[in-house]
């Protein structure tokens, strides 16, 4: 039977089945933070259960830290108490943490690729719903609550229904200007919040075949905001060049032997979807987002559709946009480049590039937050960070920070946000604070214009 | 894990689409490690305005609104996994919530605590919407064993879906984790021959 990337790496994890029920998967790697792991760790205490395999665990201290002055104790008694958990939790029960301050501290999807933790071929799972980033390198990775945490502590394995399989293809060339960011922004504001849900997803075509792995990051990354569980991208050179030499990766032979099991992992041709989407790269354009949820995107040269109907009036209430009403010249004074799907070197190196010589906005307070602590070296050693300096733009210390504004990086209410995080969510960066999606190149020209511009001008 | 069977209530309506989890609770209270209290602070900042005073207007709030049902609107629970939403969910007293399509993460955190979370078709949502906004001591009456949903004395009844282990699942008041310890034999020897 002709079987999908998605299948091949299902099958061969599957330990046990229930009839008419779901399957037990084994879980090759789980990736744990302060914020979604107490519990289950309480839990596992209080019914006296071991943490099963300890050594196929990493945790990182990501969600609730500061991203100023990390050497100094933590304030908030409450981030505080929940940082100490997590090294406590994983001392007690030999986990390896990488905490604040440590060298491989960061995003936990940013510091797991970026180590060769994230292999192809693998399940990894995290209780947190961008666990999809991993999807990039042909890995079945999603998202879990804090009970499937406490699981997966209990016994490496997961119980799960098989989702079904959903295949997105896009082909041709981008234009010029139009970044990953654009293109999976594009797919969610043409499938909706909830085309992908029950789907786990797979991006064919000769886009994501052409894209770098930090690009088939950041698209598989928000694969949950179109609702679906993970999404993948079969591993090709580009993936084995990337996992090649880095820290966690397999080394000499066990490398090549990994290397020819990972070959037999793309989908088998005239292996079949439940549903199939097709996008030509030349009608994708640089993106925002309008509303509270990233299906809710345009073109930046497109205006606000008019639609009658109480959510969709509802979430223009809360941007304060009109229908039918352009982006183009609306001023921002908040702009963040980073988050799990924005926050790697090739990120800040295409703001850099357009930054290069320019200034800052006055009116703009420009956040630059690196998914990592080697993120955050490359981009000095690379020279960005002068470049940034010198514009007026603040290079802060590694963390999610603001796209969910846990901790003190918070948007002020009724000040809009251009951001290249992945939810727009009221309040998601703070308080009646109002978020436009964004990728990081439309975010720096942003941050130098002081409003939102039609970035393709410059481009063409 | 509570056991569920049969449920006889009315209901909280609570008609907006694509309600998020970082609605249903807020990541600023995401910094407790234990499980308790997170119903104080259940769609937040839809039940408070900025100043701390209850917006009236939010049906939680509206006192003609009680029961342990909540009624709302389509793709309810997207975005975030946190289980804190579900746990929100549950400490305020709710026992199901119905909508006419569920996120995925959120559907699983919810059976993971006893929360029943019934999918229905967009006409009965409409149906349940309109009895409960007409008559707010609209009685529903829910049914696990038999699968279905009914507005009481009405003939206004729908089957819903629910994977057969996480009935009994529900029905027993057990979890997974007991049953995954019970596949040990199981699980060592996948890894033996990987």
């Amino acid at each position: 039977m002709k079987k999908t990337l998605f299948d091949k790496v299902w099958d061969a994890h599957v330990v046990d089945a229930i009839d008419n029920g779901p399957q037990v998967l084994y879980i090759d790697k789980h990736l744990i933070h302060e914020v979604t792991s107490p519990q289950a760790f309480n839990e596992l205490k209080d019914r006296d259960i071991p943490v099963f395999r300890p050594n196929q665990i990493v945790a990182t201290a990501d969600h609730n830290t500061p991203t100023t002055n990390q050497h100094l104790p933590i304030q908030d008694t409450l981030s505080r108490h929940q940082l100490e958990q997590l090294s406590k939790n994983c001392t007690d029960n030999g986990i390896t943490l990488f905490e604040l301050g440590h060298k491989y501290n960061g995003i936990v999807h940013v510091m797991s690729p970026e180590l060769g933790i994230t292999q192809p071929g693998m399940t990894i799972v995290c209780g947190d719903s961008h666990t999809s980033t991993h999807g990039a390198f042909g890995t079945i990775a999603f998202g879990i609550g804090t009970s499937q945490v406490a699981q997966v502590f209990a016994s490496q394995c997961l119980l799960l229904s098989k989702p079904k399989s959903l295949r997105v293809s896009v082909n041709g060339k981008l234009k010029n200007g139009v970044l990953p960011k654009d293109v999976i922004l594009y797919i969610i504001a043409k499938l909706g919040t909830n085309a992908g849900t029950g789907y786990f997803c797979e991006y064919a075509g000769d886009v994501f075949q052409n894209m770098s792995m930090e690009g088939r990051m950041t698209v598989c990354n928000m694969s949950i905001e179109m609702g679906a569980r993970g999404g993948m991208i079969a591993p090709d050179q580009t993936t084995f060049d990337y996992v090649e030499g880095r820290e966690f990766a397999p080394k000499g032979e066990d490398f090549k032997k990994k290397v020819a099991y990972w070959k037999t992992l793309p989908t088998d041709e005239g292996a079949e979807f439940d549903k199939e989407y097709f996008f030509d790269a030349e009608d994708i354009e640089p993106m925002v987002t309008y509303g509270t949820n990233p299906g809710m995107g345009i073109k930046v040269t497109e205006n606000i559709p008019t639609l009658d109907d109480a959510s969709f009036e509802k979430s223009l209430k809360y941007m304060n946009f009109k229908k039918g009403e352009s982006l183009i010249n609306k001023p921002i004074n908040f702009v963040f480049i980073g988050s799990c799907t924005n926050s790697r070197i090739e990120d800040f190196r295409v703001a850099a590039k357009y930054i290069k010589g320019k200034q800052k906005a006055p009116n703009v307070t420009a956040w630059l937050v690196p998914g990592s602590k080697l993120v955050e070296t490359q981009i000095i050693e690379e020279g960005l960070k002068d470049i940034f300096t010198d514009a007026g733009f603040e290079l802060r210390q590694p963390g999610c920070s603001a796209c969910l504004a846990m901790n003190d990086d918070k948007i002020p209410k009724d000040e809009y946000c251009v951001s290249t995080s992945n939810r727009n969510f009221e309040g998601r960066q703070g308080q009646g604070a109002r978020t436009i999606l964004a990728s990081p190149l439309v975010a720096a020209a942003t941050a130098v214009e002081g409003k939102i511009i039609d970035i393709t001008k410059q481009l063409n | 894990m509570e056991k569920f069977t049969t449920l006889h209530s009315r209901a909280i309506p609570l008609d907006i689409e694509n309600i998020d989890t970082d609605q249903i609770i807020p990541a600023r209270f995401l910094k407790a490690t234990d499980r308790e209290g997170f119903g104080d602070n259940v769609f937040r900042d839809w039940r408070f305005n900025q100043n701390g005073d209850l917006n009236a207007e939010f049906p939680l709030n509206n006192t003609t609104y009680m029961g342990s049902i909540l009624v709302a609107g389509d793709n309810f629970g997207c975005g975030s996994s946190r289980e804190h939403a579900a746990w929100a969910i549950a400490d305020y007293g709710f026992k199901v919530v119905v909508s006419s399509f569920f996120a995925d993460i959120f559907k699983g955190n919810a059976l993971n605590n006893g929360i029943l979370p019934i999918q229905v078709t967009p006409a009965y949502l409409k149906e349940l919407f309109n009895h409960i906004t007409a008559d707010p001591e609209t009685i529903i009456n829910v049914n696990l064993e038999d699968q279905t949903i009914s507005i009481k004395d009405t003939d206004l009844s729908e089957h819903f879906d629910i994977d057969p282990y996480k009935k009994t699942c529900l029905i027993n008041g057990y979890d997974d984790i007991d049953y995954l310890l019970s596949k040990k034999d199981a699980i060592l020897a996948f890894e033996a021959k990987s």
